[in-house]
């Protein structure tokens, strides 16, 4: 794939669920090896934007290409990380069998365990520092350490293109730090162009090229010193929405979280 | 005690026990996993109706079995996942499939004996042909359990990922529980249909309990299964009690103790306690300083293969 084609390319694509528009006229470019951040208030469609790439959801209008195709589902150079699923404490699961699923879950058939399948799983779970999780029950884990196993499900089939759906959801502080970091650095050692679903900007500012902000069926693209500015938001929101940029952190006011 | 195994009917009561727990012991894990144990023993409440109308229309009950569990299992996975996970929906048309079943019982005027052994097992009334018929129908649940064991373990933990990952997750759903369907038809020879739950789910549930691998929790299932099968059919030989009786009283007995003194807990874990995000902090690095000290990483023995 050249470098200049882009990873992702929708034109005029709208989304209807229910009879309902959830997303209109969005027209987006994102680059190899970008990192990305999708913000907005809760039912704007990001959800929806991320399902749309991975070909769970159809566009109703409009032209979706992925990787220089349409998309659908069970694409390997795709990685995904879906929206924290509670982790039962009753899942009798250690990492390392959440990790085997991301490499072979899909495949019909008994699977013959084999030394080779247990290095590639052991190399995915040291990439994400999660090595000495392997072996307990996922359950027991901390929110941080549950969401490293995740990404590492997600990488372990080596994609290109990385999507994670409000990775830092119910982290705390340091957890959050942690997720970001490694989603960086696969990002910038791997090449691999990152999608991030997030509600709130700052943790991941520092390392983010564009934002994708949607709201109210609009979207604004850009750089976050271009969208993430009282007037953009204004026009996003259609109300007034201030921009508090403060000590190097966004604070927006008056906007429906 | 043992002299009982010189009669054919018990052998044949110990074969299709076996494989019934075997099948039971796998199928009741994926049960478990999904979250549709209630929805198990639906399906056995809803086979109950349809064994006893086959009954009454003269045919063997295995057949009005198979049809009224087989039709349950697409409809129950054709339903809603809301609606599946209802107890209160379920249950209304659980206690109705009750109800018919009685209305079938009271119109027969054959065997009594019949009517009972639907419903509470038996050890005396299987045929070789029986077994052969259990030993046939285990064998195809293998076979397809064997190609799409994976994908379905896979469906079962993680429904969203297994969906982004190609797989046909509602047909494996619907798959599934026509599999427990024809297992709950194939038990009710041994433990009759209102008990099947006991087979199906306590096995699982225990050794859930007792190890975290899918891998072994399916195999200490099936032996438990084999175990309370085998101990409930020998100790039903040499006396006057149902059979039925004594595996669920076995399971029971099992179960609790296991339950009682086993602990999922996150006792003796030092859990960071989650902090406001740094938006109310003036000072972000100090912030995370701070968190740093008050609260150490926790320490806890994740290496030792710690049974909870």
């Amino acid at each position: 794939m050249d470098r200049q084609d882009p990873v992702i390319l929708l034109e005029h694509v709208g989304v209807n669920l229910g009879g309902t528009p959830i997303l209109e006229d969005v027209s987006l470019s994102i680059g190899q090896g970008e990192f990305v951040v999708i913000l907005g208030p809760n039912g704007a469609g990001k959800t929806t934007l991320i399902k749309l790439l991975l070909g769970l959801i159809k566009p109703s209008a409009g032209s979706v290409r992925v990787l220089e195709d349409a998309p659908r589902c069970g694409r390997r150079e795709i990685g995904y990380v879906p929206q924290r699923r509670a982790i039962d404490v009753e899942m009798a699961l250690c990492g390392r069998d959440l990790v085997g699923f991301g490499l072979d879950g899909h495949r019909w058939g008994i699977g013959i365990p084999s030394r080779k399948r247990k290095e590639k799983i052991d190399s995915a779970l040291r990439k994400v520092d999660a090595l000495d999780l392997a072996d307990a029950p996922v359950g027991q884990l901390s929110g941080g350490e549950q969401q490293r196993i995740l990404i590492a499900q997600a990488l372990i089939s080596d994609p290109c293109l990385l999507l994670l759906d409000e990775p830092l959801a119910n982290l705390d502080l340091a957890h959050q730090q942690e997720v970001v970091a490694l989603v960086n650095k696969v990002c910038r050692e791997r090449g691999v162009t990152v999608l991030l679903v997030s509600h709130d900007i700052n943790p991941l500012l520092e390392f983010t090229d564009q934002v994708i902000y949607m709201a109210n069926n609009h979207t604004a693209i850009g750089t976050p010193d271009e969208v993430i500015t009282s007037d953009a938001l204004s026009l996003l929101y259609g109300s007034a929405v201030e921009v508090v940029h403060a000590k190097g952190r966004y604070f927006v006011v008056g906007a429906e979280t | 005690m043992f002299a009982v195994f010189q009669y054919a009917f018990i052998q044949n009561a110990f074969l299709a026990g076996s494989l019934v727990a075997i099948m039971a012991g796998i199928l009741g894990y994926f049960l478990v996993a999904r979250g549709l144990t209630f929805a198990g023993h639906a399906l056995s409440s809803i086979g109950f109706a349809g064994a006893a109308g086959a009954v009454l229309l003269g045919i063997s009950p295995v057949y009005g079995l198979l049809v009224s569990t087989v039709g349950a299992a697409l409809a129950i996975s054709v339903l809603g996942r809301e609606i599946r996970e209802r107890d209160v929906a379920i249950g209304v048309i659980m206690t109705f499939a009750l109800g018919l079943g009685i209305l079938f019982l009271s119109l027969y005027r054959g065997y009594a004996e019949q009517a009972y052994s639907i419903l509470f097992g038996t050890i005396v009334g299987i045929s070789r042909i029986d077994v052969l018929v259990t030993a046939g129908l285990s064998l195809g649940i293998l076979a397809i359990l064997a190609l799409v064991g994976r994908p379905l373990l896979f469906s079962s933990f993680d429904p969203v990922m297994a969906e982004a990952r190609g797989l046909p997750v509602t047909f494996l759903g619907s798959l599934f529980l026509i599999l427990v369907a024809v297992t709950v038809s194939i038990a009710m020879q041994v433990i009759g249909v209102l008990l099947v739950f006991a087979l199906l789910v306590g096995p699982p549930a225990t050794a859930i309990r007792l190890v975290h691998r899918p891998g072994s929790i399916i195999i200490l299932s099936i032996g438990l299964g084999l175990v309370y099968t085998w101990l409930g059919i020998l100790l039903a030989a040499n006396s006057s009690w149902p059979v039925s009786f004594y595996i669920t009283t076995l399971a029971f007995v099992v179960y609790l103790p296991v339950r009682l003194f086993s602990s999922h807990g996150k006792d003796g874990r030092n859990r960071l306690i989650r902090k406001p995000s740094s938006f109310f902090t003036p000072n972000f690095q100090e912030a995370v300083e701070e968190e740093k000290e008050t609260n150490p990483a926790p320490s806890f023995p994740i290496n030792e293969k710690h049974n909870v």
